[in-house]
């Protein structure tokens, strides 16, 4: 394993910092301008995607034209609230707090259970929920906050945080974003806890996932974007259960990177031979 | 001998998505404003009437040579020239993505978009008809000299034997209207991965044809892609005249003087040395063997 990660030649990994922001940039100016908006609503963990996506927006569109939320549930951990809130401090954004503990005890009131993944993608839709409620009070659209890795391998709640209008972030693995954040100087305690989707307390990414993002990165990057082959991956040196894993989750939650399907039975059917680009006369 | 120049202005541009008239007014005004400043040719990027990730907008979009939108543009360049980039759709209905030579109160189509992309994020095909030939035009400069231009269309480029054809025309000046969206976000000093590319592949052609070339890209984002602009002019021996631009709106003017040419071409005679018997020798003998289809 270690060979894969340690192959000589430059990181295929490494990003011009620079240059990926100014294009984020213009990309969030320009798509949302284009469709009669300029102003941002973010969902903030207090993680490093959702900063990521606050000091995205803030940058492109000005500090004052950006909400950042944050979204506590009781047992959520009450560091993540103090680190968006250092995130708000840095990127000078407006924040809203709103405690959904009432929601959601409201409705699991109704139907008990202790199934962690139950609880924490029906928190994940609440806040998609009400970030599409705060977005039509703002006139702002929803800017998503899921990266390349959470997306290939479907680590993420469909309708919940992979909902939103647009997203900066979709094209950098987790190791990427960390540069961009790096660059973008964002708070230290944000940059160095572990990933967590906070969907319980002392939740860990990697430990939810059984590899580290650093691994599946390298990985993803050779199975996706150099479309080397289960064998050629075996060859650089990844442990086979490994490469059979990631591709195994890459292409099962495909159905979550695309529009729920449609029966086909007209001449032209929505999505399939009715090709309009998002940006119809834009 | 050495007389005679030709102002060259290359607007790099941002297009409105399947909006023809939107995308052709702001066109018109700038060509005008070039022409008002001096030039006599003006290039504008790929499909710079329509945008470029179409898909089932083509037909909606699709211009005819003599409609009224190019012959707009001509009326827009008056007594000099402009190319400009459309869906134009012929007698028959197909849809090509060609280039137009407007001015003087006429639209002439110079160039059907030969090589039409499909892999990658590119879908050309499924949508477009190809074109079968690299023909150069002559251009009547403002001095009564004539300039004799090629046209590779962004994809076009990428096969040497493109620009290669053109060249043994005689070409003078190789236009390169393009619409690349920017991919590879690696570290170092080539840029974008499709910029590095772009900058290697001109400054080659420019050198090894010797001719002018301008490569002229677009800017602005489509349904999440952005083009990175970049678009430059370079002389006859591989030298930078004007740009590289960056990736925001904005243009580029140079002055062509024949003389470059002619002292580039004393210097470098491939072109007198080009043999075309012996790769016509060659496609006679793959013909008969093993070779390549087409």
């Amino acid at each position: 394993m270690s060979g894969a990660a340690a192959a000589g030649g430059p990181d295929p990994l490494a990003i011009d910092p620079g240059r990926v922001e100014r294009i984020l940039c213009r990309f969030l100016v320009e798509e949302m301008t284009k469709v009669g908006f300029d102003r941002a609503v973010v969902g903030l963990s207090g993680g490093v995607d959702s900063a990521l996506a606050a000091w995205l927006s803030a940058r492109a569109l000005g500090p004052e034209r950006v909400l950042a939320v944050r979204m506590p549930y009781r047992a959520s951990d009450p560091r993540s609230l103090a680190d968006a809130d250092l995130v708000v401090a840095a990127t000078g954004v407006a924040a809203r707090t709103i405690d959904i503990s009432p929601q959601i005890d409201s409705y699991f009131d109704q139907v008990p259970t202790d199934d962690r993944r139950r609880r924490g993608n029906k928190m994940a839709r609440e806040r998609m929920a009400v970030l599409y409620d705060l977005s039509l009070v703002e006139g702002a659209l929803v800017v998503g906050t899921s990266n390349k890795t959470e997306l290939l391998l479907g680590y993420g709640t469909v309708f919940g945080d992979m909902a939103h209008a647009l997203n900066p972030l979709g094209d950098l693995y987790k190791t990427q974003l960390y540069q961009l954040a790096r660059h973008a100087g964002l708070p230290e305690p944000i940059l160095a806890k572990a990933p967590s989707a906070d969907l319980w307390s002392g939740q860990s990414d990697e430990e939810d996932l059984g590899f580290t993002y650093a691994v599946a990165d390298r990985l993803l990057y050779q199975l996706v974007d150099e479309r080397r082959t289960h064998e050629e991956c075996v060859d650089l040196g990844f442990p086979p259960e490994l490469v059979a894993l990631v591709r195994e989750r890459v292409r099962r939650n495909q159905f979550k990177r695309r529009l729920p399907i449609i029966a086909k039975l007209s001449r032209r059917t929505i999505d399939r031979d009715f090709r309009y680009p998002r940006d119809w006369g834009r | 001998m050495t007389a005679g120049s030709l102002a060259l202005t290359c607007l790099q541009t941002a297009p409105r998505l399947g909006d023809v008239g939107a995308s052709a007014a702001d066109l018109a005004d700038a060509i005008a404003e070039a022409r008002r400043a001096g030039a006599d040719l003006v290039v504008t990027p790929e499909l710079s009437c329509s945008g470029y990730f179409l898909r089932d907008l083509v037909p909606e979009v699709a211009v005819a040579e003599d409609g009224p939108e190019l012959l707009g543009l001509a009326r827009a360049a008056g007594d000099q020239w402009a190319l400009v980039g459309a869906v134009v759709e012929s007698p028959d209905h197909l849809f090509h993505n060609a280039a137009v030579l407007v001015g003087r109160g006429r639209a002439r189509v110079v160039h059907r978009k030969v090589y039409l992309p499909t892999y990658g994020l590119f879908d050309e095909r499924r949508y477009l008809a190809a074109g079968d030939r690299f023909e150069v035009v002559d251009l009547a400069g403002r001095d009564g000299e004539t300039w004799r231009l090629g046209l590779c269309i962004c994809e076009d480029l990428w096969h040497p034997s493109a620009p290669w054809l053109l060249s043994l025309q005689r070409m003078d000046l190789l236009v390169c209207p393009a619409a690349s969206p920017g991919r590879g976000m690696e570290p170092g000093d080539g840029g974008l991965g499709s910029a590095a590319s772009v900058q290697a592949m001109t400054r080659t052609y420019a050198e090894l044809l010797t001719c002018f070339l301008v490569y002229c890209n677009r800017v602005g984002v489509e349904d999440g892609v952005s083009f990175w602009g970049g678009s430059r002019v370079l002389g006859p021996d591989g030298a930078l005249l004007a740009g590289p631009l960056a990736d925001d709106r904005g243009q580029l003017t140079a002055a062509l003087e024949r003389g470059h040419l002619r002292r580039a071409r004393i210097a470098y005679p491939l072109l007198r040395d080009e043999r075309p018997g012996v790769v016509r020798a060659t496609l006679r003998r793959l013909r008969g063997g093993a070779g390549p289809p087409g």
